[in-house]
Order: structure tokens, then sequence, then C-alpha cells
């Protein structure tokens, strides 16, 4: 097996859930429960490749499917925060909206229930490993800006008291709800880019082509116990299994499906505290306060 | 009519009306964005449903697997719990009533199978339901996590087994079961024909029944709605709260796994990966928006069922995607109107009683 090969593989992989996963730890921060990933970032492809058909350029792409993923967050927002619904509820109610409107749509604007026409994705001059992308290099960034963000600003320190204790944070002055609904829109925004770079990376959409990924980042998210740079490389770990399960097809030395269970096996591990207990925010969830 | 009952009934009545409302109003835009007229695309779709028998049997059919789920998410809420895990203790149960149907000699009549293949079923989806329950009461792992993880690793798990040990070449799923099918409606009503609603109807109604009496007519129940409402008060007056848990979720896992036998019994006859298709989710729909009581959990899923096909009835005028995009919005609004409600009532109400 090649070793530059295998980086740069699972470093495209990875891409798509740094973007997500930095978005549900920061809405997790914040106290609201961020099982809507997978639809922030399908309808965030969906959006990208509405942008990039009807523009031609892959950054009116970019815009449209960061646009996406802020209204889906936004009545995620709504719903949870100024009406105080139950966050796991509007969550999946989230992703199933948005495998609905996409579908819809992609009828409506495409005539078709499978994929798009071929979209424009950025062009590669330099390298054929995908490295001309800025998003790739904007992904790899996410995580390590974040916890800057979260650490070291105003508004960090504002999200995690938020999510640790609200009422405390209202009783210094901070405005909960409003430190909330930033959060809500950033994760809507940074997932649904882990979907803008699914789609014009593979130049089309396809339905339901985020695939379960929104729940790998969700995943990451607590096997990273809610730190933005643990999350990172949660994303990382889960990226190599995946390519190593790819590159070593047909070798069959471990089905493919058990491949696809570790994420999801190590995180049950993680809560269930074998190895150092994942304790999440203190706030995360509480609707009344 | 006592007035708590009245209160309760408006509390529980209000929110799916409301979401009705946002349902047909974002139905109706599009129906509009297609180019297509609203009030005829709507009659198609009662049409399509509740206005021939092939359709009302396809309602049943899709109700019954969503009853059960709908139930199961419904136990769990009662006792506090998120049980997310539908979707998996479902496939998980119709997976082993397969296993044990493809196991019993076909001399084996259908008077003994179907129980034992009912109780294999049962057990799967129970299974699959005591993971997260074992892990939330011994070690406080949250159950919603728990139960959605569970699905991806169960979901790969049978996948495996099917693609790799069970499945008749070319297909995904497992060879014709010997003994345990249940029959069809249509050997009793041939009006049904063609549709796969089957007596495991009866089954799911049975099951609201023993939901409702296990809830509000035993003790157990009553600790476990104790627990649901408040946990410490109820650990304070002497429940054991951890072992309500642990029954609550490995029931509720229970009964969605029971639901597996509408497709595998008494439909096809043999488990295909991924028959459980979005049920076990939609089940959080049906809990949610019938309340969490049996009779608004039967209800609910007439309605949803009702939805899904009446997609199929307007296809070839608005695509059939539009019916998901409304499931989206009810679930939203009844959510977003829950606790709007609560509140608006308890408020109308207190001059009243001041």
């Amino acid at each position: 097996m090649n070793p530059i090969s295998f980086l740069t593989q699972m470093l495209r992989i990875s891409i798509p859930y740094l973007f997500a996963a930095s978005g549900g730890v920061i809405a997790e921060r914040s106290g609201i429960i961020s099982l809507a990933l997978e639809g922030f970032m399908l309808t965030g492809a969906f959006s990208a490749t509405l942008g990039a058909y009807y523009s031609g350029s892959p950054w009116i792409g970019v815009l449209c499917g960061i646009g996406g993923g802020l209204v889906f967050a936004m009545i995620h927002a709504i719903a949870t925060i100024r009406y105080r619904a139950d966050q796991v509820v509007i969550g999946i109610a989230i992703n199933l909206l948005a495998v609905g409107v996409t579908r819809f749509f992609l009828k409506l604007a495409f005539a078709s229930s499978s994929n798009s026409p071929r979209i424009n994705g950025f062009p590669a001059k330099l390298s054929a490993h995908g490295f001309d992308n800025p998003l790739l290099w904007m992904g790899l960034l996410v995580a390590p800006v974040l916890a800057f963000v979260l650490y070291r600003t105003r508004f960090g320190l504002r999200v995690r008291a938020v999510g640790e204790h609200p009422d405390a944070a209202a009783s210094v002055g901070i405005p909960v709800a409003r430190v909330r609904y930033v959060a809500v829109a950033l994760s809507g925004m940074l997932a649904a880019l882990g979907g803008v770079y699914l789609a014009l990376d593979q130049h089309q959409f396809t339905d339901q082509m985020t695939a379960g990924r929104g729940f790998i980042a969700v995943a990451a998210v607590i096997f990273g116990r809610w730190n933005p740079i643990r999350a990172g490389l949660a994303c990382l770990l889960f990226a190599a299994a995946e390519t190593l399960q790819i590159q070593l097809q047909g070798n069959h030395i471990i089905p493919s499906q058990f491949v696809e269970m570790i994420p999801y096996v190590l995180t049950i591990v993680a809560l269930a505290g074998v190895v150092g207990r994942a304790i999440p925010p203190a706030a995360l969830g509480k609707t009344e306060h | 009519m006592t007035s708590r009952f009245r209160e309760q009934l408006e509390e529980a009545l209000f929110p799916p009306f409301v979401a009705l409302l946002v349902a047909l109003i974002f139905g109706d835009l599009l129906i509009l964005s297609y180019g297509q007229s609203p009030a005829n695309v709507y009659r198609l779709l009662l049409e399509g449903t509740w206005g021939n028998a092939y359709g009302f049997g396809q309602v049943l059919y899709k109700a019954t697997t969503l009853a059960f789920t709908g139930l199961a998410v419904s136990l769990g809420i009662r006792a506090g719990l998120f049980n997310v895990g539908a979707e998996s203790q479902l496939a998980a149960g119709g997976f082993l009533a397969a296993l044990v149907g493809l196991a019993l000699s076909p001399a084996v009549p259908a008077v003994i199978a179907v129980p034992i293949c009912m109780v294999a079923a049962a057990f799967g989806g129970g299974v699959v339901g005591a993971i997260p329950a074992f892990l939330r009461v011994k070690f406080g792992a949250h159950e919603v996590i728990v139960t959605i993880m569970l699905n991806f690793v169960v979901l790969a798990f049978l996948n495996w087994i099917i693609a790799n040990h069970l499945h008749v070449p070319e297909t995904l799923h497992t060879p014709e079961i010997h003994s345990g099918a249940i029959p069809r409606l249509s050997e009793f009503i041939p009006a049904f024909h063609g549709s796969a609603a089957n007596l495991t109807i009866i089954v799911a109604l049975l099951a609201a029944v023993g939901v409702w009496f296990l809830l509000f007519r035993t003790r157990r129940g009553y600790e476990l709605r104790a627990v649901g409402l408040q946990p410490d008060a109820a650990e304070y007056g002497g429940v054991n709260v951890g072992g309500v848990w642990f029954r609550a979720l490995t029931l509720s896992g229970a009964i969605a796994g029971l639901g597996g036998i509408n497709y595998v019994l008494g439909y096809k006859h043999y488990y295909e990966d991924g028959f459980a298709g979005g049920s076990g989710f939609l089940g959080i729909a049906v809990a949610l928006v019938g309340r969490n009581h049996p009779i608004g959990v039967i209800l609910a899923a007439l309605f949803f069922a009702t939805l899904s096909q009446g997609g199929l009835a307007i296809h070839a005028f608005v695509p059939k995607q539009m019916v998901e995009v409304l499931q989206g919005v009810v679930i939203i609004a009844v959510a977003m109107s829950v606790p709007e409600v609560r509140r608006a009532l308890r408020q109308a109400r207190k001059p009243a009683s001041a």
C-alpha cells in the first residue's frame, strides 16, 4: 500500500466529517443537541449543486450551499430555542425534511429522481489528488480555528457558558437565546460546507449522497468529547478506517460491514465510559431553564 | 365530561390539528410550484387511499408496521426514555422471525409456527432494545445516542449476514420461510385483493390494548409513568428507577421487533435487507403526533400510512416526494406547538381557577 495515496485519500474522505463535526461541536457546546448534521449536509450539497449549475461557478455553489444549510439551521433554531421543541425530535425531523425537500426539488429542477446533471467543481491544475480544492484546505483548518474561537474569544466563552450553565450566563447579562441562535446557524453552515465539498468533488448531486456521513460526524463529536481538536482527530481516525477498507478491497480480511461499524461501536464504548467517560455539556438538551 | 379530561383532550388534540393545517398550506405551495391544482391533487390522494379497497388495504398494511414502532417509541417516552432505535429493532425482529420460519419444518401447523415466529421477532427486537437499556442503567450512557449508533451497527451486521450467508443468489433476501406465514386479509375479504394487508393488524391492535392496559391499569405501568414524569420523586417513593428503565426499553424494543412480522410473515414471507425502510424513524413521528397514547398512536399510524400511500396515488401529477416533505413539516409543527399549546392553555385557565 502506497502511504502517500493512503494519506491523500484519507484526507479527502475526512473533509465532510471535519466540517460537519465542527458544526456539531459548536451547536452542542451551546446546549443544543445536534442530530440534524446529516440534513444540513444534504441541503448544503443540493443548494450548492443548484447554484453551481445555474451560474457555472463553483464559488456561487459554495455560497448557495452555505445559504441552504443556514435556512435549515434557522428552522432548527427557531423550533428548539424560540418554541422549545424537543431537540431530538426536531433533529430527526430536519433529516427527514431534508431528504424530502432535496428529492422534490431534484425532480422539479432536473426532472430526475436520482441525480443532477454535471456541475463545475474547482479546476484541478496542479495535482490530481484534489489539493487544488480550496474547500479541502478550509476543511483541514476548520477544527483548529474553531478551537481558537471556542477557547480564546469572547464569543467562544459565551457559547461554552450558555451550554454549561444558562442561568448563570443569563445572570451576568449574556443573551442566552441569541448566542444559541448564532451557534446553531454556524453549525448549519459548517455542516452544509461538508455537503458542498461532496457535491463539487463528485461534480453532481445524487439522491441521499451524504449517506449517513452526518451521523459519523455526530459520532466524532461524542467520541471527541465535544472538543473541536479531539473531534477533528476522531474524524481523521474514522476516515483512516474507511480508507483502509477501500484500499484493502478484494483482500476480504475484514468484511466491509464491520469497518462501517467502527465509528459507531467506538462511540458507544466511549459513552459507556470504558476508557474515560464522555461527558456532555451540562445544559445539553435541556429546554426549560 | 370532567374538566380534567377536557383539558387533557384539548392539550392532546390542538397540536396535531395545527400541524395538519400547516401541512395543508405547505402542500398547497408544493403542488402550485409544480403547476397543479391543490384541490385536484388532494382529491386524488384521498381517492387513492381511502377511496378504494386496494388503496385502503395498503394503508392498513403500512399503518400496521407504524403502529408497532409508534407504540414502541411511545412506551419509551412514557418512561422518560427516547428510543431512536426502532428502525434496527424492527429489522432484527423481522430477521429472527424469518430465521425461525426457515428452521421450522413445513409440517408444523400455523397455529404453532406463527406464535413461535412472533416470540422470535419480539426477542430479536428486545435484545437490540436491551443493549441501550443496560448501558443506560449501568453506565448512564445516553439512550438517544446509543440507539442511533446501534441502528447502524445492527443494520450493518444484518446486511453482512444476508449478503454473505443467507441470501438467494442475485438478491438481498432470504429464501421463503417454510412455516409461520400469516394469511392476508384478501383471503377473508376478496375486495382487498392485491394489497399486502394481513392479519398482523389484529396483533397490532392487541399490542395497543396491551400497552394501554400495562400503562394505565397495572402497578408496573403506574411506576413506569411516575419514573417518566419525575425519576427522582419516583426513586424517593421506593421505585427502582433502573429496573423500570431496563424493562421499559427492552419491552419497547420487543414491540418494535414484533412489528417485523407484518412484512416477513404477513407479506413477503422472507427477510429482505432494508425492509424497515424508515418505518422505525417514522414511529417517532407516530408517537409524537399520537401524544404517546395507544389510541392516538393507532390514529397517527393511519394518518402517516395514508400520507405515504397517498404519495403513490398522486405521483402522476406531483412527485410522491411531496409527502416526505409534508411528513417532516407535520413532525416539526407538532413538536413546536406542543410546549406552546401547553403554555397557552395553562395561561387561559389561570383567571378561571384564581
